[in-house]
């Protein structure tokens, strides 16, 4: 039995937060708090839902994708994303917990996924801000993150990014594409970021102030930077790739502040964010029912693959 | 080469990549519905391959019959009766059963299909071949490993293995028929002989199930038709959702 104020239990958490002072990575065999457990099973299955999660808005124009081309990089991105999903299932299990147990808590609505998949991908155009926004916001959120104290999931974080930042060009190219296009093109491209803008913002959180888990995770280093740092910094640099292809970000209140170095911007609207998070997203439902539907679809193939292995154990058994 | 014969050629690249584009399209389906993630992961990889090896062929294509055609133009731009994939191509994805029974009868014939196209005597189709033999010795280990599991697994897999090999019988026979045009590249040294393929690819599928406990069904009845564009109904609906944007918006580049 653990007991939280036992010296043993105190000097082991001096030590463990003296390692993350020292910028040393928490590996699965290490001694670490129930609470830093159970914040990163938390964070990570919250990430590898949300790469699963969002294979299905993307899924959704692989079969309509307009160009051969297009196809194959859709296809190869909603691929990535998928591995993304598995690697960090693995990084999640190394804690401790089974996939199947991370599963039944995304359909139980116990574990969470990144609320922006709950809106949903009406035109081509939206694929191409999917690629560029949402991509982009994960990946100045993961870049950040592969300093992350938790050694597995730092080291994924890594291989994560680089194919992020493929994504992330390529939903950019198509937007580009789209402006260069004709005047429907264009409409359909500012349409698709008029209606993602404001979602990929919200994909960094609550403001710091109110942000639940901030700041023990800050102090364990499970986030290196807070909500705001890193949702100023996704700003700064949308606006420019924005300007570029001649896109406007439905945002009055975007302008260049030379005193502090940076884009100022309007308030999200945080009742949206909390509808979207509490269930009222366009597609909460959607998406939790297609992935319960393929799950338990897929339910005969799993077993008949566990039939299958026991068989082939007991006929190896038999002949030895 | 002739102009007859290049017509012809361009014909069976195009042939050749319509079956690959609508069976990767069939694949591409299961794209977030597969029975567990690492199984989605690698059907998505198998229909990228397919979506891959039919850009190869229409390109291909596209570049022998010359003009402002091109791999997008020969797929989003013909109607149901122009496509002349083999219809086995375009049944829908079916169960998991189905899906996997289709691909491992499928992966056997592509393997034998592609080995003597790589004897061509076209040399861009024997590069093609090349290329894609690579793809298809992986797709069989993994749709022959899946026979093994389905056919041995529980009386339910069995079952639904055995109901999908009954559904895609009368589909396999248009694998192996040759027409005029193949006739007529095959003497040219430029197709591949499909009748010479059926012998060992029964060899190889035999051997197959006799590891299982289902049955190959007898041979009786049999459709043809993708050859010559007479087509399932499937195939409208399919090209519907592969084909909309470009017939919604167009003369527009994406
Ligand atoms: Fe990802
Ligand atoms: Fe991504």
């Amino acid at each position: 039995m653990t007991n939280d104020s036992s010296p043993n239990e105190q000097q082991l958490e001096a030590a463990f937060q003296a390692r993350i002072d020292a910028e040393e990575k928490i590996e699965p065999k290490d001694w670490m708090p129930e609470r830093y457990r159970k914040n990163l099973i938390r964070q990570i299955s919250q990430h590898a839902h949300s790469e699963v999660i969002g294979m299905q808005p993307e899924g959704n124009w692989i079969t309509r994708a307009p160009t051969l081309h297009r196809k194959a990089v859709l296809l190869a991105k909603v691929q990535d994303e998928c591995g993304h999903g598995l690697y960090l299932y693995s990084a999640t299990e190394t804690l401790g917990i089974t996939r199947e147990e991370l599963i039944e808590a995304l359909h139980s609505g116990a574990a969470k996924y990144a609320s922006i998949f709950n809106y949903p991908s009406l035109t081509w155009a939206d694929i191409g801000a999917i690629g560029w926004l949402v991509d982009g916001a994960a990946i100045v959120n993961q870049v950040s993150l592969q300093r992350t104290s938790y050694g597995p999931y730092a080291r994924g974080m890594v291989r994560i990014c680089k194919e992020e930042s493929f994504h992330q060009r390529q939903g950019y190219h198509i937007m580009m594409t789209l402006m260069q296009g004709s005047d429907e093109q264009r409409a359909m491209a500012q349409d698709a970021v008029n209606r993602f803008w404001w979602p990929s913002l919200m994909m960094f959180g609550p403001h710091d102030a109110e942000s639940a888990h901030s700041a023990q995770s800050m102090t364990w280093k499970i986030k290196r930077q807070s909500n705001d740092e890193l949702r100023q910094k996704f700003v700064d640099q949308s606006v420019e790739q924005a300007e570029v292809i001649g896109l406007t970000l439905p945002d009055p209140d975007l302008k260049w502040n030379e005193e502090r170095g940076h884009y100022d911007f309007g308030e999200i609207d945080w009742d949206e964010f909390n509808r979207v998070i509490s269930g009222s997203g366009p597609c909460n439902r959607q998406r939790i029912a297609h992935h319960v539907a393929a799950h338990e679809d897929g339910a005969w193939v799993r077993e008949a693959i566990a039939a299958h292995e026991a068989k082939k154990q007991q006929r190896a058994s038999k002949a030895a | 080469m002739t102009t007859d014969l290049t017509r012809a050629t361009a014909d069976y690249a195009v042939r050749l990549g319509d079956d690959a584009l609508i069976l990767g399209h069939r694949l591409s389906e299961w794209c977030s519905n597969g029975p567990f993630l690492e199984e989605d992961l690698a059907l998505t990889n198998v229909a990228l391959d397919y979506i891959g090896r039919a850009r190869m062929f229409l390109g291909y294509g596209a570049q022998l019959i010359g003009g402002d055609c091109t791999e997008d133009t020969l797929a989003y731009q013909r109607d149901c009766r122009e496509f002349t994939n083999l219809l086995i191509n375009e049944l829908p994805r079916g169960d998991f059963a189905f899906t996997m029974a289709r691909q491992y009868l499928l992966d056997e014939h592509a393997l034998l299909f592609l080995e003597a196209l790589q004897g061509s005597s076209d040399a861009e189709l024997a590069a093609i071949a090349t290329k894609a033999i690579k793809e298809t010795r992986y797709h069989l280990r993994r749709s022959r490993e899946w026979m093994l599991r389905l056919g041995d697994g529980t009386e339910e897999s069995r079952r639904r293995l055995q109901q999908a090999l009954e559904d895609i019988w009368g589909y396999l026979p248009e694998l192996f028929a040759m027409d005029e045009l193949e006739r007529e590249l095959l003497a040219a040294g430029i197709a591949v002989d499909r009748e010479a393929l059926e012998a060992p690819w029964r060899r190889a599928v035999s051997a197959t199930f006799a590891e299982t406990d289902v049955t190959l069904p007898a041979d009786g009845w049999r459709v043809d038709g993708g050859r010559t564009g007479y087509h399932t109904e499937h195939l409208g609906h399919l090209l519907s959702e592969l084909q909309f944007v470009q017939r919604a918006y167009p003369g527009c580049q994406w």
